[in-house]
């Protein structure tokens, strides 16, 4: 199983842009450990930066492999930009909207915006924008180096079919 | 569009790209020795200038493809004369002439310059 930073696509227009939702929820262990009580100090879970630029990075290479109906290997080559102005606390929902800027046969580049749903009593809450990751994406077999790989897609594995089908984007 | 104003969009794109500082980026500066560019940086450099200038780049035309991926072309760590005839006729953009007095294959990548990018970029705007 692979680890999946988004738990559900909420829209996509094809080789355009794609919106993602994540759910932070205290049951995530890693939140237990980022970071906990020592001395004084008391616990603070908070959804670590890094998880959040590869929660960015699969909506983004999600939307990249799309555009090519999944026959390209789009790996992560470069983050340009990683910017955040508050925390992703247990509770809170994180929103995704990858936005393609260049795609051609060698990768992509994406633009990213971050927005944070603060729960409201009767849990629903207004997105507000937290901050932005801007992704370069590189279509493996295609690379500059002129290195091969293997024949079959092993970005694209179950787990993320599982997820475009939970999310009503396949069938 | 001016040589200036290409010139001030080139430097502005590698400042994004490479996250330097604006003071750093000169005509003579090198994008890897200088700049600190390494190997996808240059992917990057080619996407943001399609982008900024709306030209198409075609791989090979801007930045030499692999040439490791033809034995015949270096030799001892260092590009044979057929191989420095073939890049040069590809990238007629590009002053190889301090590189080829001893042109190590793994220093090819020092020739590309800010002014590199300034000469290709006026050239595909004149011929479009």
């Amino acid at each position: 199983m692979r680890w999946m930073w988004i738990d559900r696509i909420v829209e996509l227009q094809p080789r355009e842009r794609l919106v993602a939702v994540k759910h932070v929820s205290l049951a995530e262990e890693h939140l237990h450990d980022h970071f906990p009580q020592r001395g004084d100090r008391p616990a603070f879970p908070v959804m670590p930066m890094s998880l959040i630029v590869e929660g960015m990075a699969q909506s983004a290479g999600i939307l990249v492999g799309h555009a090519e109906e999944f026959r390209e290997k789009v790996i992560l080559a470069k983050v340009g930009k990683a910017e955040m102005s508050r925390e992703a606390t247990p509770g809170c929902t994180l929103r995704y909207t990858a936005t393609i800027t260049h795609l051609d046969s060698v990768g992509a580049s994406t633009k990213g915006l971050i927005e944070l749903i603060e729960p409201s009593p009767t849990g629903g809450g207004t997105p507000e924008p937290v901050g932005a990751i801007d992704l370069m994406f590189s279509h493996l077999d295609n690379n500059m180096g002129g290195q091969k790989f293997p024949e079959w897609n092993f970005v694209f594995s179950e787990s993320f079919r599982t997820l475009l089908r939970s999310s009503g984007i396949t069938t | 569009m001016t040589r200036d104003e290409i010139y001030a969009k080139v430097k502005d794109l590698l400042v994004d790209a490479l996250a330097v500082d604006d003071e750093d980026v000169t005509p003579t500066a090198r994008l890897t020795a200088d700049l600190g560019a390494e190997s996808i940086d240059f992917l990057d450099i080619v996407f943001k200038l399609q982008q900024t200038f709306g030209i198409q780049i075609p791989q090979g035309e801007l930045f030499p493809e692999n040439l490791s991926q033809h034995a015949n072309l270096i030799k001892d760590g260092k590009v044979t004369p057929e191989g420095i005839a073939m890049i040069k006729s590809k990238l007629p953009h590009v002053d190889f002439s301090a590189w080829e007095k001893d042109p190590v294959a793994k220093k090819l990548a020092e020739v590309f310059t800010v002014e590199t990018l300034v000469r290709y970029v006026e050239r595909k705007i004149a011929a479009k």
